[in-house]
């Protein structure tokens, strides 16, 4: 237990360093560029915000009052009560309500696609390992050999236009279709499964070969040890042997593995709403980049790689709680 | 591993020798060649004149964009900048990370420590959302891609040629090197650095790999400079004049492709020094390859004697 309580500590500790190292980068990056691209944005913005609104972002973006190190505290102030600024792309909204909107949509996507790769890949792997040298096992390498060459944003493009606009199987974009209201009701969950399928498709082919390769691997060392012997020589079913006693033991890494890639979950499907206009983070970011739109953007890194480190932090802590092996 | 006097040229004829190797490094070559001469071989590609969204034909082979570009002439012309920011990046991520790397794993103690954390953080950092704010801010052009490339790029390679030098820290001829009154600086570049040659190479062919794809993304979304005639922003047209709307293949599929084939190109390389200096691990690498480095640190696979 108490060794248990060092690490969490320790683990925090580096967290934080990291969290204060993305919230610094992020305060003094407008600082340091030369004016330009904030000085034509306040022009942009002259009449149409109203001056208050105008004076926060100033501040926000390094053009407020005081020398650097007291901009740098009341920055860090405004921070910890979760002001952001206000949104020039979707102008009133504040940042922080504009970036709310999208997370939902962001985790649907992306917790889908990480958990059905995680399943899919792991039987596959299995099964590569369980028939080594078999065409699932020779294949597979080729396959994503290939599919790995290209881009993944690329394929997903590909995949858009020969399915959503040429042979319109799925939707184009949007998380849900124009004609149904949000809510518990047969035809909202519908459109929302529709328009997950394709983009979760895209995902789930990009990273299906990382678990399959984390898998067979595993796999193998256990279906070399004596104890798979041992229960072919007890007669018990091959499929017994398959699932009971090879996977079940081997399973192990990638589930660690699993909870890694939960931490990064957040960040894990910005491309992929980009192809798609799937309206989470990804899709913000890049309305933040077209409109130029600096607190947004501003906001959004902070978000996501926030979100990240906390998912980080935590699933750190669940391992150390199930694994001891990891505290040291 | 053998000291001997050109460990280098080694190497390279043993990857010459390999048929991987060689046909991944004849296409490598080949689209090197596209870019330094091609672009004297085709027309302007950013000229107007040609009907927009044409299919491919015979006075425009690849078809024409949505602004009536050639195509073929963007593809061409894309390759020079594409394929240098990619090898500077390469280079840049590999020199840095073995600076680092070896630098913490040649003098351990609290410079180690430090470096580690600061490997860490950048590996914990989500890395498109850090390359998008410091690409937005900074002023769109070669320079910046490069060193955003390189920011976000050189932790994952400084970890392992780290762990790489710290085995070799621990070997008698660099002890026998420290022990002769050696400087510490020449024993890192004079003695470990060399005898890891194959693992720098295959680090450098990742690290342009990544350079490609996290460039043409960045450039896609619009981060690059979208003046410039690269394959990124030539796709982040083709997807900005809704060609996918028109239904206009031809302006996303040949910029793809060449990206696709120059990274099969460097991963054909890759395998094929891989066979070349450690031909017993053969097949698990080529998974590993093929999915990319991204992987974690599962446990590695006994090498069994009858598989």
């Amino acid at each position: 237990m108490r060794g248990l309580f060092r690490y969490a500590l320790r683990r925090l500790g580096f967290y934080l360093l990291a969290a204060w190292g993305a919230i610094t980068l992020n305060f003094f990056l407008p600082r340091m560029m030369p004016g330009d691209p904030v000085s034509t944005l306040f022009g942009r913005f002259e009449g149409r915000m109203n001056p208050a609104a105008l004076d926060r972002l100033q501040e926000l973006l390094g053009y407020g009052e005081g020398n650097i190190f007291s901009q740098y505290v009341e920055y860090l102030q405004s921070l910890f009560h979760g002001e952001l600024g206000t949104s020039i792309a979707y102008f009133p909204e504040p940042v922080s309500e504009v970036i709310q909107s999208g997370m939902a949509w962001t985790l649907l996507l992306a917790g889908t696609a990480v958990l059905i790769s995680f399943l899919i890949g792991s039987l596959l792997g299995a099964l590569a390992a369980w028939n080594r040298g078999g065409k699932l096992d020779n294949w597979a390498p080729a396959i994503f050999a290939l599919i790995g060459a290209f881009p993944y944003f690329w394929l997903a493009m590909l995949a858009s236009y020969l399915f959503a606009f040429q042979l319109e199987w799925f939707p184009i974009r949007h998380a849900y279709g124009a004609n149904v209201e949000p809510g518990w009701t047969w035809a909202f969950v519908d459109s929302v499964v529709s328009h997950l399928f394709l983009p979760a498709l895209t995902m789930v082919l990009a990273s299906l070969a990382g678990w399959m390769l984390m898998m067979r691997s595993t796999m193998i060392q256990v279906l070399g040890q004596e104890s798979i012997s041992y229960a072919r020589a007890r007669g018990i079913s091959e499929r017994r042997v398959f699932l009971h006693y090879a996977v079940r033991n081997a399973i192990l890494p990638s589930l660690t593995s699993f909870g890694m890639a939960l931490g990064f979950v957040v960040s894990g499907a910005l491309l992929t709403e980009i192809i798609f206009s799937y309206p989470g983070e990804g899709y913000l970011l890049i309305q933040a980049v077209q409109a130029q739109d600096y607190p947004l953007l501003q906001g959004l890194f902070l978000a996501i790689t926030l979100s990240v480190l906390a998912a980080n932090y935590l699933v750190d802590l669940l391992t150390a709680v199930f694994d001891p092996r990891t505290r040291s | 591993m053998r000291k001997t006097r050109s460990p280098m040229r080694r190497l390279l004829q043993g990857i010459w020798q390999n048929r991987k190797a060689r046909a991944g490094a004849v296409l490598v070559l080949g689209f090197s060649l596209i870019a330094l001469i091609g672009p004297w071989l085709v027309g302007d590609p950013q000229s107007f004149d040609a009907v927009p969204l044409s299919p491919p034909s015979l006075s425009h082979w690849f078809g024409t964009t949505g602004q009536g570009q050639d195509v073929l002439a963007q593809t061409v012309y894309g390759s020079r900048q594409t394929l240098f920011v990619a090898f500077v990046t390469g280079l840049g991520v590999v020199l840095l990370g073995a600076l680092m790397g070896g630098i913490g794993g040649f003098l351990g103690g609290w410079v180690d420590d430090a470096i580690s954390v600061l490997i860490n953080i950048f590996l914990v950092m989500p890395g498109l959302p850090l390359m998008v704010i410091l690409a937005a801010w900074l002023p769109s052009g070669p320079t910046t891609m490069i060193g955003v490339l390189i920011a976000t790029g050189w932790a994952w390679n400084a970890r392992v040629l780290r762990s790489k030098v710290l085995s070799l820290r621990k070997m008698d001829f660099v002890n026998a090197a420290i022990v002769s009154g050696e400087p510490a600086l020449s024993v890192l570049f004079r003695e470990i650095l060399p005898n890891m040659l194959s693992l720098l190479m295959t680090s450098l062919i990742g690290a342009t790999v990544y350079a490609i794809g996290a460039q043409v993304g960045l450039e896609f979304i619009g981060l690059g400079d979208p003046s410039s005639v690269t394959w990124g922003t030539n796709l982040y047209w083709a997807r900005n004049d809704s060609a996918l709307l028109m239904g206009a293949w031809w302006t996303f599929i040949p910029a793809g492709l060449a990206i696709a084939l120059v990274g099969f190109g460097l991963t054909l390389l890759n395998f094929g020094i891989d066979e070349v200096t450690n031909p017993r691990l053969r097949s698990e690498r080529e998974w590993r390859k093929a999915v990319g480095a991204h992987i974690g640190d599962g446990p590695e696979t006994v090498v069994l004697p009858n598989a």
